[in-house]
């Protein structure tokens, strides 16, 4: 019986996660039908991209905690009445089109953009702000932050609260309370918030694109070359899309290491 | 004598949430090395008041005197109390030695002292063996050990003790109740107890707070609340009690549903409105006179020690236990002496 009604998310997930990966993999491997490596072993010559990937996401990543945290904990401490509009004026700009909200990005960071407008009042600039890396990285915080608030407010909204005060009647200081006992409880959060932005971070084309200029490629660009652009390559591009996922999978394997041993992730 | 005995004293204090009055100028005394229990029903002010003493929660007015000294502004990690929670409050990602050692490690103290203490407070609670056990993995009653020890191993003056026996079966309570007994007898501290359980209070104490409505209603040794309960809800909830209105026609007299009683109390002055108590172990179940308050039985449930039966007469269902079961729809007469009759001033709440 039990297994008679898994039967269709069994389906699904063949249907729609298995049979693409092979289909992935596939033109990875296969050219015309005959097996090769070639495709595979040609992805190192596009390494500089894949560390410049690796390197911006993982700084949005690290500046979108730094962000969230700090919102997170004071979220879930607020009275619960006001609570639910504090939320949603977190999660407002996610309702917006992603598109328009990168446009709007480069508007304020143009040439003749906001800032630089502002800027000039004061007899300064113009800085070139679009087309940097800096850039890139701001569109990537500015779209993930909300996944990465999300998931550490929903685990701090689970913490009993008369453990905070067990550990006050402890000893603990506020500071002590957060470092010994907020942190390492809101861990489960923070790594899923870590993969929630670090995964389409390191994976994203628009924001790359429209805020990074041409010299700041990223995979996503990459991949979508191979198959939109100019340099037609479908095999390329899987073998590409093969390679990152492997490395995805290292990096979330390596955090889980330290979730496991929560000490090590705080000192 | 009393007054330099005193560890906490609480002085005129008044709280209220969102406009409601939690506390009503409460005034409290607590010697050292006693065992305190704070005795009421669920929303009296219990918990309040013994969060006010642990420090998490500032009264609105009033003083709180720690041997002596106002503390009402020393937040609770600077406080020489220690409090074990409802439900326990164990750090989830400790295990039962890291939280036990939780406050040591705090104070910095040197591992092998902490590790000394550690193994002092597991035997104690008769937990040895268990350091490295994750805390999801032990039951209730293991917890509630591991609670007990995580807060006494810090050396506390006062033990606050909120509700800590309400989650464990009644068989485990009972137990737990004799080892708490026998913890704070021979670690001579101050234990501040937190109940709705008013045999758990009874079977403790040294000194029963019975609380309402965020008023003390009485304080006293459990003997004394039992036996001299000061007014109908004191009665009432310490035990079952038959609270009839009765009428005072003079000192030793009492007027109880138009039938007459001698009764030992008096200063209540002539024809005055006052409640009647009578437990229901008091009353003796006779055959019907003229003399005695008669009733027709309605019905008699089995309790183990005794039988419960409820007797109604003159609109008022008296409770009665007995170890003589009564026949169901009888008419029979109810007898007491003159000791077991408690007059106490009307309720004013």
């Amino acid at each position: 019986m039990r297994k008679l009604t898994a039967a269709p998310y069994l389906v699904w997930m063949a249907v729609f996660i298995v049979v693409p990966l092979i289909v992935v993999a596939y033109f990875a491997f296969f050219d015309g039908g005959h097996f090769t490596l070639d495709y595979v072993a040609s992805v190192s010559q596009y390494s500089n991209i894949f560390i410049r990937s690796i390197w911006l996401a993982a700084i949005a990543t690290v500046i979108c905690l730094i962000i969230a945290y700090p919102i997170a904990m004071i979220l879930s401490d607020m009275d619960t009445s006001f609570q639910g509009t504090m939320l949603m004026i977190v999660m407002l700009p996610m309702w917006m089109n992603f598109l328009l909200r990168t446009y709007a990005w480069m508007t304020i960071l143009g040439n003749n953009g906001i800032l630089n407008q502002i800027f000039g009042f004061f007899g300064l600039g113009p800085f070139k702000l679009l087309n940097t890396q800096g850039a890139v990285v701001l569109g990537m915080v500015y779209n993930y932050l909300p996944y990465m608030i999300l998931p550490i407010y929903s685990v701090m909204m689970k913490i009993d609260k008369s453990v905070l005060e067990a550990a006050q009647d402890l000893g603990c200081s506020r500071i002590h309370v957060i470092f010994r006992v907020v942190l390492p409880l809101s861990l489960p959060g923070v790594m899923s918030g870590i993969t929630m932005v670090f995964v389409p971070a390191i994976s994203t084309f628009i924001i790359s694109r429209m805020l990074g200029g041409g010299g700041n490629l990223l995979i996503g660009d990459l991949i979508e070359m191979q198959f939109l652009g100019n340099s037609y390559n479908p095999n390329l591009g899987a073998a590409i899309s093969l390679v990152l996922m492997v490395i995805i999978l290292l990096i979330m394997t390596i955090m889980n290491q330290f979730d496991t041993d929560d000490d090590k992730v705080l000192m | 004598m009393k007054k330099n005995n005193n560890i906490i004293s609480l002085k005129n204090i008044c709280v209220s949430f969102d406009g409601e009055r939690i506390l009503k100028d409460i005034n409290l005394d607590i010697r050292d090395k006693e065992f305190v229990t704070l005795l009421g029903p669920s929303g009296c002010g219990k918990t309040t008041t013994l969060r006010i003493i642990g420090g998490f929660l500032t009264p609105d007015e009033g003083i709180v005197e720690f041997e002596g000294r106002d503390i009402k502004n020393v937040p609770p990690h600077k406080r020489n109390v220690n409090t074990v929670f409802q439900r326990y409050a164990l750090f989830p990602h400790l295990n039962v030695f890291d939280n036990i050692a939780f406050g040591l490690k705090i104070k910095k103290l040197p591992e092998r002292e902490i590790n000394r203490k550690v193994k002092e407070m597991l035997e104690l609670v008769d937990l040895s063996g268990f350091e490295k056990r994750s805390i999801n993995r032990l039951s209730g009653g293991q917890q509630q050990r591991v609670a007990i020890a995580r807060a006494l191993v810090n050396e506390p003056k006062i033990l606050l003790l909120d509700e800590p026996l309400g989650a464990l079966d009644l068989k485990l309570r009972k137990e737990m109740q004799i080892e708490l007994k026998r913890i704070q007898q021979s670690l001579e501290i101050t234990f501040i107890y937190v109940t709705h359980d008013q045999e758990e209070a009874l079977t403790m104490s040294d000194t029963v707070v019975v609380m309402n409505h965020g008023n003390i209603q009485q304080i006293g040794s459990p003997v004394d609340i039992y036996n001299e309960p000061k007014n109908a809800f004191v009665a009432d909830f310490i035990g079952e009690s038959n609270i009839l209105d009765g009428m005072m026609l003079r000192d030793r007299l009492v007027m109880i549903s138009g039938k007459k009683f001698e009764c030992v109390d008096g200063g209540f002055g002539e024809n005055a409105s006052v409640d009647v108590v009578i437990r229901p172990e008091d009353i003796q179940i006779i055959p019907p006179d003229e003399e005695h308050i008669c009733g027709v039985v309605k019905s008699v449930t089995f309790k183990g020690v005794h039988y419960e039966m409820l007797i109604e007469a003159y609109d008022f269902d008296w409770l009665v236990q007995s170890t003589k079961a009564a026949t169901i729809d009888d008419t029979v007469g109810l007898s007491f002496g003159p000791d077991d009759i408690h007059i106490m001033h009307k309720m004013k709440d």
